[in-house]
């Protein structure tokens, strides 16, 4: 690590926000995607990369990705529940990489949720 | 941008690492690695946890799920279950002693909630070993702050204010400390860290150098600047290497960055830190004889005045603090000392660690406001005695301690309440001992040790802690004498009185406190040869209550030296001659019918005091 200026400080704190977002706690959008074994069979892991790849790009560190076991939905999975912050959760569902990146954008970017996904809307929150 | 939806923070604290977290480690990364999870899921090493004993450890965030016990075979079933399909791992999580119910999250469990983290900040939130991790938890803010927006008295100022007082032992205002330090007029001063930690049993200072280096390092860099010292080391005891490899690597990335050296920051202060490791004597924790040793001379406290602020290393100016101090030093300085204050009492503000261990549920390391009840540490925290037995004493403080009994748990800790109980806070030790406990033999454990670790050099020290343990050990082996524990007593003051250093000054403290408190104890084993505990082997005799034995063969089969007979279903009897009162019957037997009797005790059992037989039991009583 080259010499440090005081500037420099909150430089690195920013550099590594994502991470310690995770750890502190302190984010704005969480995203559930249900992984139980029908949900993997049905393509959640693809859903799972495609979020991960978007939230990558557009460098953002207060959105994180859990995953949970299976929602008792088998027939529509890949599921994935989306809460935003003092907002109801929504559940999505039949999702694809190409459905997930469109909610990335217009929900969790840009917080209007995309209701011909959604299954339903301020249903239970995941905790 | 790298981003990662969880990470797994596994301790590699030397407790953790001793229980097998660099196994765990390999195998939790190949079976991400399997699963192609590699690119999602962070993997990172932190330091000690304070829950050693359920080690390896591991918390996984953003859930917050916490798992202990940690073992190679469940790996895979662990990263399929929680980290692919999202269901956490219930067999390797935390469950309340009595009941079996799991607690997934580290927050709910009863050890960690109540704990108030300012010490212990980063503990397992950040890895010990990678500067960046430091100064993404505000660190190294401080430093900056203080080098560049405060003068020395404004410094000075915010400790003083805060109420700050040393947490190596006496409790000495730090303000204070730096106060004096800094109005002595000298080009070389020396800015000093005690990371000796020689209290048997504690380890809050040797985790708090593994998880967080840099929180020393920075307290000591805002310290130096205080007083004006461009020099300082940082005494480290050789056992602890793990500490002592942490301490180094931090020091070199700080030097690196710029954070220590010539120019600090570009603020034109120059701060040079050195490690120097100590050789592992007791007393060598002791201010003077630290410095002694730093020298190069053999270890050996002298009198004061003079004092370090006047004369400490090579005579020089000098502070010593000790590293939970100095570990408390940049959030105040960020924060405030109202911030600081808001957590404790008037005279003890903020928080404390401390070493929770002995005959309870949970142990390892807590931090907890000051003032807070005895009560509340052991109970709550602690989950009380373990298998439900009852509680007898705390031990706080180690050797120069004292036995604190249940009459007094409702006091708050602080330094003032717990030096009228007659031990001290010290470092923060504290042993929790239940009724199986021997307190005379307790008192003699802790002599042992000061009268081995006394350095010599004054004579009340080196000759009267050997007379206070030759007497206790008289007494447990059957030769005390009426006046003995008067003598104990005198004997006891007398050292405290003329001693040279905390050592002998605090000595005899834990045979004063336990004379005090258990004064019955001592009369019996004096009196009546009588060790109700059973642990004395010369003052018990083990008997089998024939009324109440049920004949199940418990104590039968765990006899090491086949000193019980009797037939199944019927009442077993011990064989005086061949018992070697080792009391793993007295252990054994469910339905208590094995009772602990004076030595050589010949007559009617149920005439004696304390000794509950069948006749005297009330129905239904276990
Ligand atoms: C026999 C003896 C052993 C000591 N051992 C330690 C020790 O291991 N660590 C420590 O920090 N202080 C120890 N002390 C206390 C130090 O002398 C000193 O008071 C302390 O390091 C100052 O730091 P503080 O003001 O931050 O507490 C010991 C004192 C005595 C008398
Ligand atoms: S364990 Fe108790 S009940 Fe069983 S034989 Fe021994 S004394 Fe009797
Ligand atoms: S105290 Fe030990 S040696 Fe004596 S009878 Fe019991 S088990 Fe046997
Ligand atoms: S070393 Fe892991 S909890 Fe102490
Ligand atoms: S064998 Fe059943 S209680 Fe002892």
């Amino acid at each position: 690590m080259p010499r440090l200026k005081i500037e420099d400080l909150q430089k690195i704190k920013e550099k590594h926000k994502a991470d310690f977002a995770l750890r502190e706690g302190g984010y704005r959008a969480k995203v559930t995607v249900h992984m139980g074994t029908c949900g993997i069979a049905a393509g959640a892991r693809n859903v799972m990369t495609a979020l991960m790849d978007e939230i990558a790009k557009a460098n953002r560190s207060d959105v994180i990705v859990t995953t949970s076991g299976c929602a008792g939905l088998c027939a529509r999975e890949p599921l994935a529940t989306v809460e935003i912050m003092n907002q109801s959760p929504v559940k999505y569902c039949d999702l694809s990489d190409e459905k997930i990146r469109e909610i990335f954008k217009e929900h969790i970017l840009g917080g209007n949720p995309v209701e011909k996904y959604a299954l339903v809307m301020g249903s239970e929150t995941t905790y | 941008m790298e981003k990662f939806r969880a990470n797994l923070m596994l301790c590699a604290g030397t407790g953790c690492v001793a229980s097998g977290t660099t196994k765990v480690r390999d195998a939790l990364r190949d079976e991400i690695q399997k699963r192609g999870l590699d690119e999602e899921i962070k993997i990172v090493l932190t330091g000690c946890n304070g829950y050693c004993a359920e080690g390896p450890v591991l918390s996984v965030y953003p859930d917050e799920i916490f798992y202990q016990k940690l073992t190679v075979e469940e790996i895979p079933k662990l990263v399929e279950e929680h980290f692919l399909k999202g269901r956490p791992y219930e067999k390797l999580m935390f469950k309340e002693p009595e009941k079996k119910t799991a607690i997934p999250m580290m927050k709910d469990i009863p050890f960690f909630k109540h704990q108030v983290l300012r010490v212990l900040r980063n503990k397992g939130l950040i890895d010990p070993e990678k500067i960046e991790e430091y100064i993404a938890r505000d660190g190294y803010q401080a430093a900056a702050k203080a080098l560049t927006q405060m003068t020395q008295e404004d410094i000075i100022k915010v400790i003083k204010d805060s109420g700050l007082r040393g947490r190596g032992g006496a409790g000495f205002p730090t303000g204070l400390k730096w106060d004096f330090a800094s109005k002595v007029k000298s080009d070389i001063k020396y800015m000093l860290c005690n990371g000796d930690e020689g209290d048997p049993g504690a380890f809050m200072d040797r985790s708090v150098m593994e998880a967080d280096p840099h929180s020393v390092i920075e307290g000591m860099i805002i310290g130096a600047r205080a007083i004006g010292a461009h020099h300082g080391y940082i005494y480290v005891r050789a056992e602890y290497p793990l500490a002592v490899k942490r301490l180094q690597l931090a020091i070199d990335q700080a030097t690196e960055a710029g954070l220590l050296g010539n120019n600090i920051l570009d603020t034109g202060f120059d701060f040079k830190l050195e490690i120097y490791l100590g050789a592992g004597a007791f007393v060598c924790g002791e201010e003077t004889a630290l410095m002694r040793s730093l020298e190069g001379k053999r270890g050996m406290p002298r009198p004061r005045p003079p004092f370090p602020a006047h004369k400490g290393l090579w005579d020089k100016p000098s502070v010593l603090n000790n590293v939970e101090t100095l570990a408390q030093i940049a959030p105040i300085i960020l924060n405030g000392s109202d911030w600081y204050r808001s957590l404790g009492t008037e005279k003890s503000t903020g928080t404390k660690v401390f070493a929770l261990t002995g005959a309870i549920n949970n142990v390892g390391l807590v931090e907890v406001p000051m003032g807070i009840p005895l009560r509340t540490i052991i109970y709550d925290i602690g989950g009380g005695p373990k298998k439900g037995r009852k509680f007898k004493a705390v031990q706080l403080g180690g050797p120069s301690g004292g036995c604190i009994p249940e009459s007094l748990l409702d006091i708050p800790v602080t330094y003032e309440d717990i030096v009228a109980t007659g031990a001290i806070v010290g470092s923060g030790g504290m042993v929790v001992m239940d009724d199986n406990t021997c307190m005379v033999g307790t008192a003699k454990f802790f002599l042992e040790f000061t009268a081995d670790e006394s350095c010599g050099k004054c004579t009340p020290c080196r000759v009267g802690t050997k007379i206070l343990l030759d007497m206790l050990t008289d007494i447990t082996e059957g030769r005390g004498k009426e006046g003995d524990m008067e003598t104990l007593e005198d004997l006891g003051r007398d050292i405290i009185a003329t001693s040279l250093c905390g050592l002998g000054q605090t000595a005899p403290n834990p045979v004063l406190t336990t004379i005090k408190y258990f004064r019955d104890e001592y009369e019996s084993h004096i009196k009546h040869k009588w060790c109700k505990a059973g642990v004395c082997r010369s003052l018990t005799t083990f008997w089998i209550d024939e009324k109440m034995c049920k004949g199940c063969g418990a104590c039968l089969r765990g006899c090491p030296s086949k000193a019980i007979m009797g037939e199944k279903k019927k009442p077993h009897k011990i064989i005086q001659e061949l018992c070697v009162r080792c009391r793993s019957c007295y252990e054994a037997c469910k339905f208590k019918s094995i009772k602990i009797l004076p030595a050589n005790f010949e007559g009617d059992p149920s005439e004696l005091v304390g000794v509950t037989t069948e006749t005297e039991t009330k129905k239904g009583e276990s």
